[in-house]
């Protein structure tokens, strides 16, 4: 039998899933048990149960210096960041999605123009942004925003342009207005898009946000991670990294089926990601 | 009274005519079918009379009006695909022409206005047959479904015109014998007048009133794209209204059509790059 014909049954399908897991899990044993043979205080790749013991520490007992259990405190902070700057996002790239999708009286004045925007590196703007916005809350979320902003208006727009041009016209024969067809045919059409297109763009948010979190911030899961790398502390780097995941996974994973329940006519056909 | 008059229509992309000299008086009530070789211009002529595309030169009136710029719910359409909204439920698709009209702001209807337009989508799911599916999304329903669902949609806002493009050219041979007398019995129950571009001459003159023939009266073999088509052959068939069969006086006006279109296909084997595709 052909290779590309082979596939695997339920047992072994659960297997080859865990598989790279478990590997990934041995080499860090392995690594770690070698280099605390050479030196029993190394810092870099604490045992494991240092690594647990600590994250047990992390999500449950408060903060000597501010009383704050510190996992809930920094993840809280870095939620609320994310949430206000993809959410404003979203409405921006809605609106200018729509207007250069639909309008080509806008898409003549804004599309190349929001293409060069969507060329400046925002890292290169962070300097700018805690200048302008100071080193508050304000300037992480500016970011996040001018990072994915661009993206959005484009995909969106795109998405919009897909609309088939048939039920643009069988709207206006039906007597809609240029409202009513941004309102009942373009955007609850574009609604399960824009999910999509946040969902690819959650990646970058949380860059943009990690990035700004490192270099001025009094709380935070990337302000964390960035502060005790000055004293190797691996065994809260190690926790914190995956907790970004399993978060980021779970908003990811949520957000899929919050399309699913909520816009059930985009999910009639076919499997998606 | 005329219900579609169009007068010496020009249409051309650029430097390629389309059509040239188009010349049609079309009576209220009458089911005019449009057929041609591919290429011939003859959807380019049903999205005029939409108004989706505007003539380069002449004039198209619906009635005494003047000619339209934009498509408005005086004319109805009915595309192959896409002419129903995926985001609606069936029923909602019957419902949405009311908003528009009576919820110019919200789009949306509330309370008793909404009550009163959901028994009048019902009552016409009821009527073409869609009532067990009413709560149904389009994609879940066959393409003939479909069709009678965008058929019935585009007449819940009463057009004095209705423009079918290819409208069945999709379905399987056997949906598409029903519809046809899904079609006719909606079109007289109406009396409105239908346009219908097809490439299936057979159905052209089984619905057709009138048979129109799109074909290019001049052609250099050098430059295909010199010279766009016209109406070259058009068939009266009389009235229609009571009969639903083929009637065999009109197989030799039948025939002529169909060699009409043959000799441009044979003749030109490479058709016309230069039209859009219909």
């Amino acid at each position: 039998m052909r290779w590309i014909n082979r596939r695997p049954g339920r047992p072994l399908l659960f297997v080859l899933a865990a598989l790279p897991f478990v590997l990934t899990l041995l080499a860090y044993v392995i690594g770690s048990d070698i280099r605390r043979t050479a030196n029993p205080n190394d810092k870099l790749l604490p045992a494991l149960e240092k690594v647990i013991d600590r994250a047990q520490a992390l999500a449950t007992e408060p903060d000597r210096r501010s009383g704050e259990i510190l996992l809930w405190m920094d993840t809280a902070a870095s939620l609320q960041r994310l949430a206000i700057g993809v959410a404003c996002a979203a409405a921006v790239g809605v609106f200018f999605g729509l207007l250069i999708g639909l309008f080509p009286l806008a898409r003549s004045t804004l599309a190349s123009y929001v293409a060069v925007l969507s060329l400046i590196p925002p890292l290169a703007l962070l300097p700018v942004l805690f200048l302008v916005f100071g080193l508050g809350e304000t300037a992480k979320i500016v970011l996040i925003v001018v990072g994915i902003t661009p993206f959005l208006i484009r995909d969106l727009g795109q998405r919009v342009l897909e609309i088939p041009l048939e039920q643009l016209v069988k709207a206006q024969t039906l007597g809609a207005s240029s409202w009513q067809i941004v309102t009942r045919v373009a955007l609850p059409q574009l609604a399960p898009r824009l999910i999509q297109a946040v969902r690819l763009s959650l990646g970058p948010a949380w860059l943009f946000l990690i990035a700004s979190e490192a270099i001025a911030a009094q709380a935070g899961l990337g302000y964390r991670i960035f502060l005790v790398r000055r004293y190797l502390a691996m065994d809260i780097i190690i926790p914190y990294v995956l907790w970004i995941t399993v978060l980021a996974f779970l908003i990811d994973w949520s957000l899929r089926l919050t399309s699913r329940r909520a816009f059930r006519w985009a999910h009639v056909q076919g499997e998606s990601l | 009274m005329s219900a579609v008059t169009v007068r010496d229509v020009f249409k051309s992309y650029g430097d390629a005519p389309v059509l040239e000299r188009v010349n049609l008086e079309v009576a209220d009530g009458d089911f005019c079918a449009i057929v041609g070789a591919s290429g011939c211009g003859k959807s380019t002529f049903l999205r005029m009379l939409l108004a989706q595309e505007l003539p380069t030169r002449g004039r198209i009136h619906i009635g005494d009006a003047r000619p339209a710029r934009e498509p408005g719910p005086d004319r109805g359409v009915v595309f192959q695909r896409y002419s129903v909204f995926p985001h609606l439920s069936v029923r909602d698709n019957l419902i949405l022409p009311v908003s528009f009209r009576d919820a110019p702001i919200l789009g949306r209807l509330f309370g008793s206005a909404l009550r009163k337009a959901e028994a009048e989508a019902n009552a016409t799911l009821e009527r073409v047959g869609l009532a067990h599916v009413a709560d149904a999304w389009p994609s879940q329903l066959s393409g003939g479904m479909q069709q009678r669902l965008a058929i019935a949609q585009a007449l819940v806002r009463r057009p004095s015109v209705l423009l079918l493009d290819e409208p069945f050219g999709a379905l399987d041979p056997g949906t598409r014998l029903s519809m046809h007398d899904f079609l006719l019995d909606l079109w007289r129950d109406s009396g409105m007048t239908v346009f219908m571009v097809s490439h299936d001459l057979s159905e052209a003159f089984k619905l057709g009133t009138r048979v129109v023939v799109f074909d290019k009266p001049r052609w250099d073999p050098q430059d295909p794209s010199r010279y766009g088509a016209t109406i070259t052959h058009d068939f009266r068939l009389g009235d229609k209204k009571g009969e639903t069969t083929n009637d065999p006086t009109h197989e030799s006006d039948r025939e002529t059509a169909a060699a009409a279109i043959r000799g441009a296909d044979a003749a030109r084997p490479g058709g016309n790059p230069a039209a859009p595709p219909s």
